[in-house]
């Protein structure tokens, strides 16, 4: 955005995270897997069940998303992200399965803060409410599980300059806590 | 009395569906354009930016702006000498809703109940509210209302005693307790009067009032311009990301109330902030 963007491209390594700061622009090239409430809670299902995951999570990238129907010739329909707050309660098992990064809105809880440090896991921020503009780098989009939870189903995207800002790093920036000081009015 | 054919209501409705959620209005537009001027941080304006190109997108080729189309919210204001025959005014408008959402290619994202999960398929049933007026007129006033918005909403019962300060104090700690989650720069809904259930319908009723648009009354008209200063000086701004546009506007409705109470609803609304209006 403000700054020279950093190109990305996935799977990401905890030891490539490192580099990245609060505040920097990036864009991603590769795949990002999209899920929200629903399949998070079949990952969780999956994961107490003792049964495989969709996908392989390590060095991936999780875009919290619920797209809109693609009108014909669109990879993907408009997808924004959504409030990832809600996925608290089970990004921590994807991050110790090797999830490397996570694209969505909103601040984060400290426990998935913490999973975030000890495992190199990047919480980035897609601009919410630009779902055409960020459905344009979509490539091709792929439903590889949980088909009957339609909007909300868990979609292979190959992205192409996705554009995000790290908003919390993994030496303990944030954001969305230094922009609201930076900018707030003593009054 | 004036009659008016089911159908034409099914069809508006889903004109409304699709107009709302393709076109931000343009007092919104406006609203955007004015905080991308006034805005101090970069980064800020850089979000801000991008907004107004994704709304050109959107509308160019007439696809949702966000994903999230959420409620379909209906005022009505039906006039005391007209009536809809060839079926029901309800089920009309579900129908409308039913249409703009498949052909608008738009997401349904409405489920069964709290606990059944299951999703209705058609984002019905619609969020319909009822307005007796006079005259042969039937008004339709769509909010399509997104839930990561209206999840950092709240309300609160206080006390005369504690008056008009802590009215204010709730509607900035409730922006505050939002921060990011909201997707700011926000609309935001006041509600202020009445029982429970009425402060919370005049704070989404006050979504729906052209951007920016004062209240009539002088003193809430001073009370709006008042939250939004504080909201703006909170730094929260655009995306969360820091800056000085948290809010674009504050719009404030009040209704009498009971002597022993003062209820107040804050209701937030994204910068996908997306209303539509038809006169049938």
């Amino acid at each position: 955005m403000s700054k020279e963007p950093i190109r990305l491209q996935t799977p990401l390594t905890g030891e490539g995270n490192e580099s990245l700061r609060t505040g920097d622009v990036v864009l991603i090239s590769g795949v990002l897997f999209t899920a929200r409430d629903a399949a998070h809670a079949r990952i969780k299902e999956a994961i107490e069940n003792g049964g495989s995951l969709p996908f392989d999570p390590e060095g991936q990238i999780v875009y919290f998303t619920g797209p809109a129907p693609a009108r014909p010739g669109h990879a993907l329909g408009p997808a924004g992200p959504t409030t990832a707050s809600r996925m608290d309660p089970y990004s921590p098992l994807l991050i110790e399965r090797g999830l490397k990064g996570m694209v969505g809105k909103g601040v984060r809880s400290e426990a998935v803060l913490q999973s975030m440090r000890e495992h190199g896991c990047v919480y980035f921020g897609a601009v919410e409410g630009t779902a055409a503009l960020l459905a344009d780098r979509v490539k091709e989009a792929e439903v590889v599980a949980y088909e009957d939870l339609g909007a909300e189903a868990i979609r292979r995207l190959v992205v192409e300059d996705f554009p995000v800002v790290v908003v919390n790093d993994l030496h303990g920036g944030d954001l969305y806590r230094e922009g609201r000081e930076r900018w707030r009015r003593v009054r | 009395m004036r009659e008016i054919e089911a159908t034409r209501v099914t069809e508006a409705v889903r004109d409304l569906c699709i107009e709302a959620n393709t076109r931000l209005p343009e007092s919104h537009l406006t609203a955007l354009r004015r905080a991308l001027e006034e805005e101090e941080s970069p980064l800020g304006r850089e979000v801000i930016e991008r907004l107004l190109q994704n709304a050109d997108v959107a509308k160019q080729r007439c696809i949702a702006f966000c994903q999230d189309t959420g409620y379909a919210v209906f005022f009505v204001e039906m006039g005391s000498e007209a009536r809809v025959t060839g079926g029901g005014l309800g089920e009309a408008i579900d129908e409308g809703v039913r249409r703009g959402y498949e052909e608008g290619y738009l997401r349904k994202s409405i489920v069964r109940s709290p606990i059944d999960r299951t999703n209705t398929g058609d984002n019905t049933p619609a969020v319909v509210y009822h307005e007796p007026v006079a005259g042969k007129g039937l008004k339709l006033t769509m909010l399509v209302k997104g839930a990561g918005c209206d999840n950092m909403s709240a309300l609160k019962m206080l006390t005369p005693a504690e008056g008009v300060e802590a009215m204010k104090d709730f509607v900035v700690e409730t922006i505050e307790r939002a921060g990011p989650n909201a997707s700011p720069p926000l609309t935001v809904g006041v509600g202020m009067g009445g029982p429970f259930e009425k402060a919370a319908l005049l704070a989404k009723k006050a979504l729906t009032r052209p951007s920016g648009e004062p209240n009539p009354d002088p003193d809430l008209a001073e009370l709006e311009r008042e939250l939004l200063d504080r909201i703006n000086a909170t730094g929260i701004g655009p995306a969360g990301y820091g800056g000085t546009q948290t809010a674009l506007a504050v719009h404030v409705e009040s209704f009498p109330t009971h002597i022993a109470a003062f209820p107040v609803a804050v209701n937030l609304d994204c910068h996908s902030h997306r209303t539509a209006f038809s006169e049938l």
